[in-house]
């Protein structure tokens, strides 16, 4: 997998100047420190992985290059002379090109509109089009970029749209990629096909920087690897020279366990019975087409899938809340009693007092009201608990005591139940919404994304408590995308591709390849090549329906 | 991370904002040649400066506290309700019906029957625009406003076909009964031996408007219904997440938005006038929003904007009564108020912010 090139080996030239140096960069949002005197050198022409838990400061210190944010200390140099770096036209002129982690496209624009969008050469649009439209020959035939010029973004899938924010750098002559979490949106395969235009793009000379948590990328594909904890840079080191496990370590300054330890299930009585759900949205796009399945007491089916192929709708109606204007039909029997699925008694407050727990995949948008104090938000969902009222009141006194237990048991820090939702890091917010549906000991708990954007630490201890839950004999849905979670956590498989569960699988019968074309919407999965990629033949298959919405 | 402490957003931000309209208005007054020490001590004098002063001052207040209340509450389910006008404007109706053709031998009973059906009416005058909002996704300020318009058009038809008594040529309800006429303030104090603001307006409907705030602040921060209107205003797919019907809370939170508009008539209506008049509401639905943006939507702070923007009122009448500031010029001193306290609030705030990080920083540094 890694280049065996000249210069591009991880060992370049010590003399020549680095594609980008930082010296002593910080920066501090009032009291919190995000960068601390950051050194970071990344030679010309090699990809740069740079590794840290959420807070650590990578984004920081990406917009810093980028020019959103101003450092209070340090000096940055491009090509070994020294640049500032005020907005973000500066860092282009500079030759730095940033694909975000959320696109920044117009959806109803062309391909080619969006790529001389602010790079116009005058007044009139059709000579920069075509232009553009040249440029982009040549750079779809160099580095295996192809893309319908003439197709609007909302017709692409997310892989294409990614290659358009890549063209998008690269048209304005960007000679510095930093790419922010590229691959959290992609197939195994979308994210091998990125990871080869990577490798293209570092044969061709450009430097690569890139931001990840997934420590297989950073041994994948990168030259040299620079782990962020805490505001600081503690490492800098080649990859062909350190392990994951290392790089862990570093990450979060101590061992950690990267597999669940948990023993074999023991599933009794089913207590989820789905039996060909369907729905259609209010746009009369199908968006589940038949969906069986079941859980037992005592087990963790999870969802494979890339996201946005049905899991959000399934959640949603099976929390009792399925989006407006939606048809659903099927049936859906939870310890034997048929649920309803439309109309009165099909709400949220109704299905968690008949058991359901949800932590839902957007924590920040519906797990928590971000500016509510942390004590309020452990009643949000439960306000009408008997145990939180107090004649025509809320007991406050009440639910603050409970919060700080929770936040006590489930090491919340800053264990101020006082504080706002925002206030936390990302994985201390998912504590507060795992140990707010948890403890309420549902039968059945629905959990979306349990670990998007949380530091290894808490990924660690949310997955403890979710086996302990399965032990103490509940049934728990897991719908994640990282497909490692999935693997170490769940008893069962089923993968999901355009509203269908493609195949049930036991992860210890199944590969990463296997699941990864199942993703894809491939079913013959008897010829599965070594690696998780797609032989030349099925390239097609990662054209995924996520664009269509 | 708060940005700054709480009393810098809640009490310094606001004054700041005042302070600069205040100077933007002396330069005003400057330029058409009258002295802003002098129109500044008549407001003061006038407004604040005797028992007679307050008595307006508190008046007014009275009105812009219900009419405040009734926006920040719709605020809190992040509804914007420009239609305190219209609903208040129907509360007088309600108040009006209600003391005209109910049999009320006494004010203490008279008050509560009033208070009901200014509530009702207001309510009711909301309900139309929420349950637009809720189920049909109309725009609120867009409904609310329009509703304002049919408001007054209808009280006008009303007024001068149905209520306006035979022989009238006033286009008002004919006198309420004498036995339904609120007790003053200086009445109640008299009555304990205390002088104070002889032939003015305050009644006792401004104890009124110190429960509703309290009742107010009890309802958003204390009560269940209060959680959901502020997790509703906050995200309305989390509202979803949590069981909370968007629709539901929706149209309760207008409706107790209307009922609050509403409750101004029992000010307005039956405490000062005794009649239902034409343009009873006085623009003070409006100023309602100006009151909720600078006390931030909080009660107490309500209760303290509408208070300022009493002294605005009875300061502005006073300025024209003895000064030869134009009226014109009070209705421009008043906007700059409203201007800088709620539309450029974060003029002042964001500068503010940054002053308090850069403190901040130094004080870590060392």
């Amino acid at each position: 997998m890694r280049a065996t090139g000249q210069a591009t080996g991880g060992r370049p030239d010590a003399a020549a100047p680095a594609a980008i140096e930082l010296r002593g960069i910080s920066k501090a949002f009032g009291a919190v420190q995000a960068n601390r005197n950051i050194d970071l050198r990344v030679p010309r022409g090699t990809i740069h992985g740079i590794i840290g838990e959420n807070g650590a400061g990578k984004s920081t210190l990406m917009s810093i290059l980028y020019g959103f944010y101003k450092p209070d200390a340090g000096e940055i140099l491009v090509g070994g002379k020294p640049v500032t770096i005020p907005d973000s036209q500066a860092a282009i002129r500079a030759g730095i090109g940033m694909v975000f982690q959320h696109f920044k496209l117009v959806q109803n624009f062309t391909v080619l509109e969006n790529i001389i969008l602010g790079a116009e050469d005058g007044g009139l649009l059709r000579p920069s089009l075509s232009k553009a439209r040249g440029v982009l020959k040549k750079l779809a035939a160099e580095y295996q970029l192809n893309v319908d010029p003439d197709a609007t973004i909302d017709e692409l899938s997310v892989g294409h749209q990614q290659r358009v924010e890549i063209l998008k750098a690269l048209y304005r002559q960007a000679d510095i990629l930093i790419l922010d979490e590229p691959t959290g949106v992609l197939t195994p395969a979308e994210a091998d096909h990125l990871f080869r235009i990577l490798e293209g793009l570092r044969d061709e000379g450009k430097t690569i920087i890139l931001i990840t948590h997934k420590l297989r990328e950073i041994m994948e594909i990168t030259d040299n690897v620079s782990v962020m904890r805490r505001g600081e840079m503690v490492a800098s080191v080649q990859t062909s020279q350190t392990s994951p496990e290392e790089l862990a370590e570093l990450m979060v300054g101590r061992k950690v366990l990267l597999n669940v330890e948990k023993a074999p299930a023991r599933p009794q009585a089913p207590v989820l019975e789905v039996r060909d759900l369907t729905m259609v949205d209010d746009e009369g796009v199908e968006r589940l087409r038949g969906i069986s399945l079941n859980i037992r007491a005592g087990e963790i089916l999870g969802i494979a899938g890339v996201s946005g192929n049905g899991q959000t709708q399934l959640l949603e109606i099976l929390g009792g809340y399925p989006e407006k204007g939606a048809r659903v039909t099927g049936e859906v029997r939870m310890n034997g009693r048929p649920l309803p699925l439309t109309g009165r008694g099909c709400d949220s407050g109704q299905r968690r007092r008949e058991g359901v727990g949800h932590i839902p995949e957007d924590r920040q948008v519906e797990g928590l009201i971000m500016d509510f104090k942390a004590w309020e938000n452990v009643a949000f969902g439960w306000q009408d608990a008997p145990e939180f009222q107090r004649g025509l009141l809320m007991d406050n006194d009440a639910i603050r005591r409970d919060a700080q237990a929770k936040m006590e048991r489930f090491d919340v820090r800053p264990r101020d139940c006082h504080l706002a939702a925002r206030n936390f890091s990302g994985g201390n917010q998912q504590k507060i919404v795992v140990a707010r549906e948890i403890e309420r000991n549902p039968d059945l708990l629905l959990i979306g994304q349990p670990t998007r954007g949380v530091d290894i630490g808490a990924i660690e201890f949310i997955h403890k408590q979710i086996v302990a839950l399965r032990d103490a004999g509940k049934a728990i849905l897991l719908v994640s995308v990282e497909l490692d979670e999935i693997l170490s956590l769940a008893d069962r498989i089923a993968v999901m591709f355009d509203g269908r569960i493609m195949g049930e699988r036991l992860p210890s019968e199944t590969t990463t390849g296997e699941l990864g074309l199942l993703m894809a919407g491939v079913t013959d999965t008897t010829n599965i090549p070594e690696s998780a990629g797609i032989p030349p033949g099925q390239a097609h298959v990662e054209e995924l329906p996520e664009g269509s919405a | 991370m708060e940005k700054m402490p709480k009393w810098a957003d809640v009490i310094l931000t606001p004054l700041i904002s005042l302070v600069l309209a205040m100077a933007i208005s002396a330069l005003v007054i400057l330029a058409i040649g009258e002295s802003p020490l002098e129109a500044l001590s008549v407001m003061v004098e006038g407004a604040l400066g005797s028992s007679y002063g307050w008595g307006f001052t508190l008046y007014y207040a009275t009105n812009f506290i219900f009419t405040g209340l009734a926006v920040a509450v719709a605020y809190h389910a992040s509804l914007f309700n420009i239609g305190g006008e219209g609903q208040a404007a129907m509360g007088g109706l309600g108040v009006a019906l209600a003391l005209l053709y109910l049999p009320l031998p006494h004010w203490g009973l008279a008050l509560p029957v009033a208070m009901l059906a200014a509530a009702l009416f207001g309510a009711a005058w909301a309900f139309i625009p929420a349950i637009l909002q809720a189920k049909r996704g109309s725009h609120i300020v867009i409904t609310t406003i329009m509703f304002n318009f049919i408001a007054a058009a209808a009280l006008n038809y009303i007024l001068v076909s149905l209520l306006r008594p035979v022989g009238s040529m006033d286009p008002a309800s004919a006198r309420f009964p004498a036995e339904t006429n609120l007790p003053s303030l200086s009445e109640i104090l008299a009555s304990v031996g205390i002088l104070w603001g002889r032939n003015t307006p305050a009644n006792v409907t401004f104890l009124v408007a110190v429960l509703a705030c309290i009742l107010v602040w009890l309802l958003i921060w204390r009560t269940r219904l209060g959680f959901e209107i502020r997790a509703l205003g906050r995200s309305e797919r989390g509202a979803i997440y949590a069981g909370i019907s968007p629709v539901r809370i929706t149209v309760i939170a207008m409706l107790i938005s209307g009922g609050l508009a509403g409750m101004m008539a029992i000010n307005n209506v039956m405490g000062e006038a005794g009649r239902l008049v034409l343009n009873a509401v006085e623009g003070a639905g409006f100023i309602g929003i100006a009151v909720a943006l600078m006390g931030r939507n909080h009660p107490f702070g309500i209760f303290l904007a509408a208070l300022l923007f009493g002294f605005l009122y009875q300061g502005g009448g006073e300025l024209a009564l003895w000064t030869s500031i134009p009226r014109e010029l009070i209705v421009v001193i008043q906007a700059l108020v409203i201007l800088f306290t709620g539309a450029l609030d974060n003029m002042v705030r964001m500068p503010l912010e940054r002053l308090f990080l850069a403190a901040r920083r130094s004080r870590g540094g060392a």
